[in-house]
């Protein structure tokens, strides 16, 4: 499995067992134990989300929301359907931990995903999954399977008069879906193209009804929160950045994988147990939240600590906790072409500066990463970056445009250097070098 | 009220409004392309950012709600920045290919770039190329590089034409607007497009490349082909119309036209234009002078009446000719000492003739169609034959989900959500309604004994609920309520129905003048059907084409090919006229003409002509003068059609009001509404029912000859309708071809299973030449095998 | 056009949705027509329109807006393999190119004996097993070394 280490887990803790994601499995580690006693007592919706804001939870998708704040949003007396969707459509190049979360606690997002709808009056919930991970697609619908028989999600839950029909919605191949709004045009059976907020899910989300969409880690989080208390749940972190969180690191480290971590860990820490850069090469430089977030140079990362806070005073995101782990070996016009590819065909085509920007952006660093560089290049790329950033309709602009002027800020040189003398730093060959592909057997 | 400043200007804006909405109010202009006011908002096009304070990303002004005490800056430097960098990245990929563009001159793209746009861009990458589609005969999308991808075309398709025809698939900059598999757009509303898209992408294609913009001298004028009257206007160049757009009226067509109106010029300019009088002398046909011509025709009239008296002339007109030549005609035959005068050419029964208090009319404004929130609609093939008015009914669901219920005789797609919708046969239309007349008079407690034997139905019970639960009701007939032979009973029923409902009553209208035919007094004294049954020794055929346009062809044509003589006022060379008639006179076309129509509303239109006739074609109001003049009937020394037209009101007691509406409309009777069933009509032993739909492109002799609405699904060649059961028990199977018959008219039709006829009936269509030759369009028809 | 079978699946997954809103499913539907088919055919997406009462159009843009819904004939099987950066920089690009000389195939094209197509990917969630690739859209492979490449070639051979 690629839950790599913890300190204080409370997500992967007891996982170790090889049916952990079995229902079975799940009670034995005490999973709807919070569902039965909240439905049993009939604790009151506020109360619940009382101990989400206690805690301090916010949102794991990324954004980083108070949780316990968005599900207040929700309209509880309104009458009619509302729902509750869980987003696990993870493909921000870097975030690899929900897919884990499904592969081996699913049961914890579906209690979570219960005691989310009976706190904020949903009778009706999706979990939203990506495309390309379609076993853990089918790992979700059996584990719904188990809950269904076993009376955790259905009609009159456990005998109570609470009911809440839960399925899954697989995804096709799109990261924008990731964005809760297109997301929830995915599910209608659109395109997934973003809306236009205001108005917010939680007056007009699916269907044009009262929604909350939480990230799968948020939801996982639920019941052991109900279980140790908003308070406690906080302790495990720092102030303003309450609990555990997952931690997803790639790239060029000895081992690669999730990590469980109190949020405020000290960056070194987490290097430590990825056991280090892999052939011991130099650190050059993390991008700390996922591809969206900008990069930040081996010598201000290693100062952070592991929470939104410290990440953000260096001047980039948490995001979604994934580190992507860059050394010497890497040629950062080549890193940034990958990515700005990547938000070129991501893009939805839907609002003009980002249908058109980031497809520029990526035609100009395509251009010097194959040695067509051009003086000015650089302004105009900074320009493009600044012309998307705050313009679109949702944040896959914004994502699109941090990297380039991150890249550019911290590694100009290196930009500089293709441009003037139509090469890279790194010698074609030797490129990617740092991936040991072809030493991986030794 | 919300109190908003734009660029320091304080102005009171209503409750709910957006930035954008505010500063028009406020006449600032805001850029904007994706934004248009009667679609919904995308705010994808990112034009209209603006500054408002405390906000700290410049803001959509289309998206964003105007708040009270709100500040917005539209020309900040923050939102300058952002507007011309949206102009630069909507230039990258564009080909600014202006010069050769249809839409140079009228471009939002164009001038906005003027605006916003700097001289010169950054962009030094390859462009984007979009592959251009084909898409039909009606709009080109041959450039779809131009296209900034705003999407108001996939939104008037699925919000305002009712029909999703385009979208845009893939994604990014692969992002393109696109039909699916290259099939045409042919909505009967999807000429819209052209005005929707801001762009050069979605261009006319009868109008590509023919002129550009600047050269066009446009003429204000009304469309002559359905009951709303859109107003129109007529772009003419070097003596041709050369393009007709809609112009905006929010009373009457919004900022819409239906193709009908859109692309029925293109027949104008054509070969089958009648250029010069006409006669048959001696069985051949000659070109001849207006005055012989008209002295013909008066010899004919004179000699007719001197000899057979004057009821042996007749004429009818088309209930689209103008106020003015329908009573410059009537006006003629009281001269020769007739009243034998119609223009209801497609009605049947005429029982209500002389009860009616006024002219029959929609019972409402057009505008307030959208407020109603429960309609019963009975007898139409509402989409085809109502396309503006079946727009606003959608707008009526979309907006407020009103409750459209639909008693018809075909199952035709409405492209609207109904609220219950029954199929039955013609003949069965009066029980159908005869039942919801007896659910509302059950739960109101008025004893209705007529009605007694009248089946319940489910039906009835939901149409009887959703018409008592709402306010704003109305019911509505269509035109196979008006043609159909009980057409009169219905529109007791339908009268007794809206007084137990407290729902408006009204009709959506034959025809562009139906309502000013009626104000005149048209048809008092006889009728279409008297005239054509009883044959009559000469007609004056004015506007029309008789085999196509009338509710029995074959009648007709046996009574014209009896008559002395047979005159046919025409735009067009008419060729089966050349075996009935006598003279042709060349008829101005309604872009050629002034006059005046009255609306299904109410409105009276009056409209000056556009250009000269074709050839030695004239306005119709000048022929009757000189026709008259030539037979020396006295009071047509007329110098103007608006000296006509008062004369026409006044004759007829009708007044126009300051907003323009005539006075005189009234859907009452004189009578008691009698609610006895008459007794169905005796079906002959192996008769099926006729059900006859007008295509929408068979509607008129123009339509008929725009060869791009020719082109489209909706002008395929008329088939034999029928659904298995009854196509079971004729033993025929589908694919056959078959022998149609009405008493001695044939029509040699392909059959097609049609599940949505209803049992018995077999569903041909009228208006085209291929069942010219059978007769009642309700009437009993019978089906051969060859 | 489906088999019953596909049809039963259909009705499956419209069963998700409030009643008001079958087109919901038209992404599991159009995903369940390329399985059956290999590939998706316009008639196919027409049918899937067809059957959730949607226009054909609407069913076409969602098709073309997601990545996984193949437009034309791929090899029986189809490797997705991502190359974004996280992958790249553990072997992504590499195990691209060695793809690539094994099969003798670019990226988007098909073995003369339509075994394999080879799709260059966008990021499957998966980087902590990079390099990683997807087999048929189903199947997720990590850690894919020339070794364990080898030996899924090798397995789709047989």
């Amino acid at each position: 499995m690629s839950i790599m280490g913890a300190i204080n887990p409370v997500l992967t803790a007891g996982l170790d067992g090889d049916k952990s994601w079995r229902l079975q499995d799940y009670m034995a580690r005490g999973g709807y134990a919070m569902l039965k006693k909240v439905l049993a007592e009939q604790i009151p919706a506020e109360t619940i989300v009382a101990a989400i804001k206690a805690s301090v939870l916010r949102g794991r998708g990324g954004a980083g929301f108070p949780t316990g704040l968005k599900w207040s949003f929700m309209p509880h007396s309104l009458s009619g359907d509302k729902y509750i969707v869980c987003n696990t459509d993870e493909g921000e190049p870097g975030t690899f931990k929900d897919r884990d979360l499904i592969h081996y606690n699913p049961h914890a997002v579906i209690e979570g995903m219960a005691i989310g709808a009976y706190a904020i009056g949903a009778n009706r919930g999706y979990n939203y999954i990506h495309g390309e991970i379609w076993e853990l697609y089918k790992r979700f619908e059996e584990a719904l399977d188990e809950a269904r028989n076993a009376g955790f999600i259905g009609q009159s839950i456990l005998g109570s008069d609470f009911s809440f029909e839960l399925f899954a919605h697989h995804g096709y191949g799109a990261y924008i879906c990731g964005e809760e709004t297109a997301l929830l045009e995915s599910i209608e059976g659109k395109k997934g193209q973003p809306r236009f907020k205001p108005p917010f899910p939680a007056s007009f989300g699916l269907y044009g009804r009262p929604t909350t969409v939480n990230n799968t880690e948020t939801l996982a989080s639920i019941p052991f929160i109900m279980q140790m208390g908003g308070e406690a749940f906080l302790n495990l972190g720092k102030p303003n950045n309450g609990g555990t969180k997952l931690f997803s690191v790639s790239g060029h480290v000895n081992r690669p994988g999730n990590y469980e971590l109190p949020m405020g860990t000290p960056f070194a820490t987490l290097m430590e147990m990825c056991g280090g850069m892999r052939g011991g090469r130099k650190l050059k430089a993390v991008i700390p939240g996922g591809s969206s977030s900008p990069v930040v140079p081996a010598e201000t990362i290693m100062k952070c600590t592991l929470d939104y806070d410290s990440i953000s005073k260096a001047g980039s995101m948490l995001g979604s906790g994934a580190v992507i782990v860059m050394d010497e070996t890497v040629c950062m016009v080549k890193a940034l072409e990958q990515l700005s590819r990547f938000y070129h065909e991501e893009s939805c085509g839907q609002c003009t500066p980002c249908r058109e920007g980031t497809g520029w952006l990526y035609d100009i660093v395509h251009r010097i990463e194959a040695g067509e560089g051009r003086a000015g290049d650089l302004e105009i790329l900074l320009r493009i970056s600044e012309n998307i950033a705050g313009r679109t309709v949702c944040a896959l602009g914004d994502a699109a445009a941090m990297p380039v002027e991150s890249f550019v800020r911290h590694f100009r040189d290196e930009f500089m250097y293709h441009i003037e003398h139509k090469t890279c730093l790194v010698p074609k060959e030797a490129q990617w070098a740092g991936s040991d592909f072809y030493c991986a057997e030794a | 009220m919300l109190e908003i400043e734009i660029n320091g200007k304080k102005a009171e804006v209503p409750e709910g409004s957006t930035i954008i909405e505010a500063a028009q109010l406020a006449g600032v202009y805001i850029p904007h392309f994706c934004y248009h006011r009667k679609l919904s908002i995308a705010a994808s096009c990112r034009m209209c950012l603006v500054e408002v304070e405390k906000a700290a990303k410049p803001l959509p002004a289309c998206a964003t709600p105007a708040t009270n005490g709100m500040r917005v800056f539209t020309h900040s430097a923050l939102a300058v920045k952002a507007q011309k960098s949206v102009m630069e990245f909507l230039l990258i990929n564009h080909p600014l290919d202006c010069p050769i563009c249809d839409q140079g001159g009228e471009c939002q793209l164009q001038d906005l770039a003027v605006g916003y746009g700097d001289t010169k861009s950054g962009f030094a990458e390859k462009k984007h190329v979009t592959e251009g589609k084909s898409a039909g005969p009606l709009v080109s999308m041959r450039e779809m590089s131009r296209c900034i991808h705003c999407t108001r075309c996939v939104r008037f398709g699925q919000e305002i034409a009712g029909v999703m025809e385009l979208g845009m698939a893939y994604r990014s900059t692969h992002s393109e607007i696109t039909t699916f598999l290259g099939r045409a757009i042919e909505s009967e509303l999807s000429g819209n497009l052209v005005d929707v898209c801001p762009v050069g992408a979605l261009t006319s294609r009868p109008f590509r490349y023919l002129a550009r913009s600047w050269e066009l001298v446009g003429h204000r004028s009304v469309s002559p082909h359905d009951s709303i009257g859109a107003n129109i206007t007529v772009q003419t160049k070097a003596g041709r119309v050369m393009r007709v757009l809609p112009r905006e009226n929010d009373e009457v067509n919004e900022c819409w036209l239906t193709d009908k109106d859109r692309f029925s010029y293109t027949a104008l300019h054509t070969e089958e234009r009648l250029t010069k009088p006409m006669l048959k002398q001696g069985g051949k046909w000659h070109e001849v002078s207006w005055n012989d011509a008209l002295d013909y025709v008066a010899h004919g009239l004179k000699d007719i009446a001197a000899n057979a008296g004057s009821d042996a002339l007749a004429a009818l007109a088309a209930p689209w000719a103008t106020v003015e030549e329908l009573y410059l005609l009537r006006k003629l035959m009281r001269g020769l000492g007739t009243d034998n005068v119609d223009y209801r050419l497609r009605r049947q029964d005429f029982s209500l003739d002389g009860k009616y208090v006024g002219a029959s009319w929609l019972g409402m404004k057009i505008a307030d169609v959208r407020h109603l929130d429960s309609i019963l609609i009975v007898g139409s093939f509402l989409r085809k034959d109502h396309p503006l008015l079946t727009q606003r009914l959608r707008h009526a669901v979309q907006k407020h989900h009103a409750e459209i219920n639909l008693i018809s005789v075909t199952d035709d797609d409405p492209k609207l959500d109904l609220y219950t919708r029954q199929n039955v046969s013609p003949a069965g239309l009066p029980l159908a309604l005869a039942a919801v007349v007896k659910e509302v008079a059950q739960i109101r407690g008025v004893a209705l004994p007529e009605l007694a034997f009248v089946p319940e139905s489910e039906i009835a019970k939901w149409i009887a609920a959703s018409l008592l639960r709402v306010k704003h009701k109305a019911i509505l007939f269509g035109h196979v309520a008006e043609q159909v032979g009980t057409a009169g009973f219905l529109h007791q029923l339908g009268l007794k129905l809206a007084e137990l409902t407290g729902a408006t009553f009204g009709f959506l209208g034959e025809a562009a003048n139906s309502v000013g035919g009626q104000l005149l007094g048209l048809g008092k004294e006889t009728n279409t059907r008297q005239m054509f049954a009883n044959p009559h020794q000469a007609y004056l055929l004015f506007g029309f084409e008789p085999e196509l346009d009338c509710a029995n062809p074959a009648e007709a044509l046996t009574a014209l090919k009896g008559a002395k003589m047979t005159a046919l006022f025409t735009p067009f060379k008419h060729a089966p006229a050349l075996e009935y008639a006598d003279a042709l006179l060349p008829l101005a076309a309604f872009t050629e003409t002034s006059g005046t129509y009255v609306n299904i509303e109410g409105r009276v239109q009056s409209f000056a002509g556009a250009l000269s006739p074709v050839g030695e074609a004239r306005p119709g109001w000048k022929i009757l003068r000189v026709l008259a003049n030539t037979l020396n009937v006295p009071g047509f020394a007329f110098t103007g059609s608006e000296e006509v037209l008062h004369e026409a009101w006044q004759e007829a007691g009708v007044s126009v009001d300051a907003e323009g509406f005539a006075s005189g409309l009234n859907n009452n009777l004189a009578v008691t509404p009698a609610l006895t069933l008459p007794p169905p009509e005796e079906m002959p032993e192996g008769a099926l029912e006729r059900i006859a739909d007008v295509p929408i492109y068979f509607t008129d002799p123009t339509v008929r000859r725009a060869a791009p609405l020719q082109e489209t699904s909706s002008a395929a060649l008329p088939d034999a309708r029928v659904c298995a059961a009854t196509l079971a028990r004729l033993g025929i199977s589908a694919g056959n071809t078959v022998i149609v018959r009405q008493g001695a008219g044939t029509a040699r039709l392909a059959v097609a299973v049609d599940e949505s006829v209803p049992e018995g009936c077999l569903r041909v269509a009228a208006g085209h030449p291929l069942t010219s030759a059978l007769g009642g369009m309700f009437d009993p028809v019978f089906v051969e095998r060859v | 056009m489906f088999t019953p079978e596909t049809l039963q699946k259909f009705d499956r997954e419209i069963a998700k949705y409030p009643a008001e809103h079958q087109c919901s499913a038209v992404m599991a539907c159009l995903a369940l027509a390329q399985e059956e088919i290999g590939w998706l055919p316009p008639e196919a997406i027409e049918a899937v329109a067809h059957y959730l009462a949607m226009p054909p159009i609407a069913a076409y843009e969602v098709a073309t807006f997601y990545s996984m819904y193949d437009l034309k004939p791929v090899g029986k099987y189809k490797l997705t393999v991502c190359t974004n950066l996280p992958c790249a920089l553990s072997g992504g690009v590499h195990a691209a190119t060695y793809l690539k000389e094994k099969l003798g195939i670019g990226f988007n094209e098909t073995t003369p004996d339509g075994k394999f197509t080879l799709v260059e990917g966008e990021c499957m969630g998966s980087c902590g097993y990079a390099p990683v690739m997807l087999v048929n859209n189903r199947r997720m492979c990590g850690h894919m070394t020339p070794t364990a490449i080898d030996a899924l070639l090798e397995e789709c051979q047989s």
